[in-house]
Order: C-alpha cells, then sequence, then structure tokens
C-alpha cells in the first residue's frame, strides 16, 4: 500500500511527506517523555526527601503532566509592557526547536537515523552551542534585572563547560576515528563501551552536561534563591512552556549523546542469547533512562555550586584534566598501534 | 601528602558518591507523607483548635459569663455581655469570639472556672467568607454539642496533671 501512495505523487512530495511522518514519529514520543521526565522528576525527588509526589490525578499521579500541560495552555501569555516584543516570544520557540532539531542525527537502532551525517557529533556540539541564545535573548529582552543576570550567568556557564566537552568529545572521536555517532557506537561494538577506557571522561561528560543543561547543582542562571527564576522570571503560560520543554528535552538529548559517546548507543551490555534478542531502541531508551534517573538523583543530592565554584570547576579543573586525557588518549592509540582509519 | 590526599579525594569524587549513596538508600524508606484529606496524623490531647462552649450532663450551658476569660485574653478575640436570666442566675445575653483574631494560646480554657470554654481536636473549620469566622454563643455551644465526647475525653486525660 505504501508502494502504491508513493506512485500516486512527484518523488519530491512522497520524500517530504516521508522525512514529515519520521520527524513526527521523533518528535512526539520526545514530548510524551518530556512530560513524563518531569512527572518521573517530582517521583524520585519526591521518593528521596521521603515524600510521595504526584499522587492524585490519575492512578498513581500518571495524569500530572495532562494536567500541568493543559493548565499552561490554557493561562494566560503576559507580554511585560518594557519588554522587547519580538525577541521575548522568540528566545522560548529558539530554544524548544534548538532543542528538537540535535534529535535528526541521533542513532536509536543500526540505521534508525534521521539524517545520517558525517559530522553528527560537530552537529550536536553546534546546536547545544547555539542553545545559549535563546536564554540571552530572554534575559535581554525581558528587560528586567534577574532575567538579565540570569542570561549572563547561563551564557558564561554554557560556554565555559563546553569547551570541556569539546575535549571530552575529542578524546572520544580520536578512539572511532568518525564523526558519525552510528560509527561512534559500531565502534564500541567491535571494541568495549567507552565508558571502560574513557572513565575519568564519563563523569566530566555527565557533570558538564548538568552544567550544559542548567540543571542542579549548576541551576545558577535560574537560582531562585537569588534570581527569583533568573532568564524565566516574566514568562508565562506556553512562553515558559516551550522553555520548560526545551531544558527538558535538551536533558534527554544530553542523556542521549552519554549513551552513545560512552555506553554504546543501541547495543545491548553482552551480546548473548537473552540480552540481543531485545530491540536496539529498547537498549538504547534504557540507558537515557538511566542517565535521566542520575540527573534526578544528583538534582537531589547537590546544593547549588556558588558562582565562583562553578568557574574555577569548569576552567582549572576540567579544562585541564580533559586536556591531559585528550593527549594520553592519542599517545595510547600512538604507541600501542591503536588508531583507527591508518594509512 | 596532605595536598595529595585532598585531590585524590576530590578527583575520586568519594564525598560526592557518599552523599548520593546516601541519598539512594533514602529513596527506599518509607514516606513519611500522609494522604492528608483520607489519612490524618495522631493529636495531642492537649492540641488547641477550634474552640467550643460546654454544657452540663442536664444541657444547662456552662458559661455563667464571669468574663475571665476576656479579660485574660491578650488578642481582645473575646467578647462577653451578662445579663441574669429569667430564673435569676446569670448568664452570657452575648458570647463573641473573632477566630481570626484569636492566637490559640489556651488562656481562655486555662481561665475558665467552671471548663466551658475550651479549645477543641478540631482544625478543619476553615470558611469561605471572613464573616463565618465571627462565632456567637450559639455556634460555640453547636460545637460543644458536637465534640462533646471528645473533649470530656481530653479534659479527663488532664485532669492528673492538674
Amino acid at each position: 500500500m505504501v508502494d502504491m501512495l508513493a506512485g500516486l505523487m512527484p518523488p519530491e512530495i512522497w520524500r517530504l511527506i516521508v522525512i514529515v511522518v519520521q520527524i513526527v514519529a521523533i518528535v512526539l514520543p520526545l514530548l510524551v517523555a518530556v512530560a513524563y521526565l518531569t512527572y518521573a522528576e517530582r517521583k524520585v525527588i519526591g521518593a528521596i526527601q521521603l515524600r510521595k509526589g504526584p499522587n492524585v490525578v490519575g492512578p498513581f499521579g500518571l495524569l500530572q503532566p495532562l494536567a500541568d500541560g493543559v493548565k499552561l495552555f490554557l493561562k494566560e501569555t503576559i507580554l511585560p509592557s518594557g519588554a522587547s516584543k519580538a525577541v521575548f516570544i522568540i528566545a522560548p520557540m529558539l530554544t524548544f526547536f534548538l532543542a528538537l532539531i540535535a534529535w535528526a542525527v541521533i542513532p536509536f537502532d543500526e540505521g534508525w537515523v534521521l539524517a545520517d551525517i558525517n559530522v553528527g557529533v560537530l552537529y550536536l556540539f553546534a546546536i547545544s552551542s547555539l542553545g545559549v541564545y535563546g536564554i540571552i535573548m530572554s534575559g535581554w529582552a525581558s528587560n528586567s534585572k534577574y532575567a538579565f543576570l540570569g542570561g549572563l550567568r547561563s551564557a558564561a556557564q554554557m560556554v565555559s563547560y563546553e569547551v570541556s566537552i569539546g575535549f571530552v568529545l575529542i578524546s572520544v572521536l580520536l578512539s572511532v576515528g568518525s564523526l558519525n555517532l552510528s560509527d561512534v557506537v559500531l565502534k564500541q561494538k567491535e571494541t568495549v563501551w567507552f565508558i571502560i577506557p574513557h572513565l575519568p571522561m564519563f563523569f566530566i561528560f555527565l557533570i558538564s552536561a548538568l552544567a550544559e543543561t542548567n540543571r542542579a547543582p549548576f541551576d545558577l542562571p535560574e537560582a531562585e534563591s537569588e534570581l527569583v527564576a533568573g532568564y524565566n522570571v516574566e514568562y508565562s503560560a506556553m512562553t515558559f512552556a516551550l522553555f520548560f520543554l526545551g531544558e527538558y528535552a535538551n536533558m534527554i538529548l544530553m542523556s542521549g549523546m552519554t549513551a552513545i559517546l560512552f555506553l554504546g548507543g543501541w547495543l545491548p551490555p553482552i551480546d548473548v542469547a537473552p540480552f540481543n534478542w531485545v530491540p536496539g531502541i529498547i537498549w538504547f531508551a534504557l540507558k537515557i533512562c538511566a542517565v535521566l534517573f542520575v540527573f534526578l538523583w544528583v538534582r537531589a543530592t547537590f546544593p547549588r555550586y556558588r558562582y565562583d565554584q562553578l568557574m574555577r570547576l569548569g576552567w582549572k579543573v576540567f579544562l585541564p584534566f580533559s586536556l591531559f586525557w585528550l593527549v594520553l588518549t592519542a599517545g595510547v592509540l600512538v604507541a600501542f598501534g591503536w588508531l583507527p582509519n591508518q594509512g | 601528602m596532605s595536598f595529595l590526599d585532598r585531590t585524590a579525594r576530590a578527583f575520586l569524587l568519594t564525598e560526592l558518591f557518599q552523599g548520593l549513596a546516601l541519598t539512594f538508600r533514602y529513596m527506599f524508606k518509607p514516606k513519611v507523607t500522609i494522604n492528608y484529606p483520607y489519612e490524618k496524623g495522631p493529636l495531642s490531647t492537649r492540641f488547641r483548635g477550634e474552640h467550643a462552649l460546654r454544657r452540663y450532663a442536664n444541657g444547662e450551658e456552662r458559661c455563667i459569663a464571669c468574663k475571665l476569660c476576656e479579660a485574660i485574653c491578650p488578642a481582645q478575640a473575646i467578647t462577653i455581655e451578662a445579663e441574669p436570666r429569667g430564673d435569676g442566675s446569670r448568664r452570657a445575653r452575648r458570647y463573641d469570639l473573632d477566630m481570626t483574631k484569636c492566637i490559640f494560646c489556651g488562656l481562655c480554657q486555662e481561665a475558665c472556672p467552671v471548663d466551658a470554654i475550651v479549645e477543641g481536636p478540631n482544625f478543619e473549620y476553615a470558611t469561605e467568607t471572613r464573616a463565618e469566622l465571627m462565632y456567637n454563643k450559639s455556634k460555640l455551644l453547636a460545637n460543644g454539642d458536637r465534640w462533646e465526647a471528645e473533649l470530656a475525653l481530653r479534659i479527663a486525660e488532664d485532669a492528673p496533671y492538674r
């Protein structure tokens, strides 16, 4: 039937339809995942603080995210009179949009990737660098000192931690010899998951990912105790919801990157009978969930960093250490003749 | 050596992992939250909640309008007007209690010579209007009738310490 449909229309239109369907197939589950990530967050943090978390709306509170969504939809979007209106509206859209387009290069299983481009890692890195613009724009356009300070902090923080994320990525890429994310996973299939040789880099990546997504303990841009809510003080209803969705989608994206770079993407933990019957996408989802749990667990455990401590950690600990590890990786690869793509 | 020790600890994230282990253990502990409107926590028999005016077993109201509670009330929430009743006994014509002023110190029940005004176990008397919180004598007597069993128990429990 699909072939019949394809025959009915010009091939360009058909390709467009296929791509749109693929995008919807990625974005819809992603949005549902974001909704239930907020639920999981409240449940996990509740459990750690000996509370119950949401349990009133629907069985076990499972409809709580929907109720929240409906609430945000129905509320009024307030435009502050002093705000720069167009930028104020564009900023959350940009954040949300960037959080979604990054998923184009994520391989969910062998060959299950929307855009199998050879610069996948670079693309992800570029998109996550652009993410800071949404926050800066919102901080600037809100015309509010809290939002402005939040935006500045966020910019400085994201730029600082991107540097060490960059070196972590290079260490991994040196061992793979390709920037294609599918190749990263396939390389781990023929060797070992990179969490084993690159364990310190795994932790640096995880911690930098926390800083990159403005999550606790690095949630200085929205430090509610001093900045009220940082860059999203002035936002309400759907504009706020877009920031929120963007932040959580970014968390899932960072967990996905961690899974691909260090935890073997869609690969089963051991390639033997009961494990490799499970489809790769399930393994991938499980790994993402595990990393997301760490995100929530860390949030429930650690107090917020002071700003100077945050900068010190980024520039004076992570940057030299990841640089050292990069040199070490390169040295080991050359010394043992393990370099990929030789000759 | 201490420098090495400190650096090693910092790089191995030992303290962070200890913290994470602690929160992970807490995740499986029993929850302290109760499902409030359906489950309620225990209350002391000395808990000071909503006020009530009690009656004697024969139905006669206890209050003799001595105004000791009005005098001692630090928030001046109580207003009493006394008058002799038909049978010649002294009774309160008005007994008004402003629940928005009351600070629940319990001095009124301490001052009362006949155990008439008491603070009961009820704390769920929120209203939708402010006017409903201006209690009068009939409201307080109705509270007394409603909660009498528990009020008597509370006074009996407290008696050994008086």
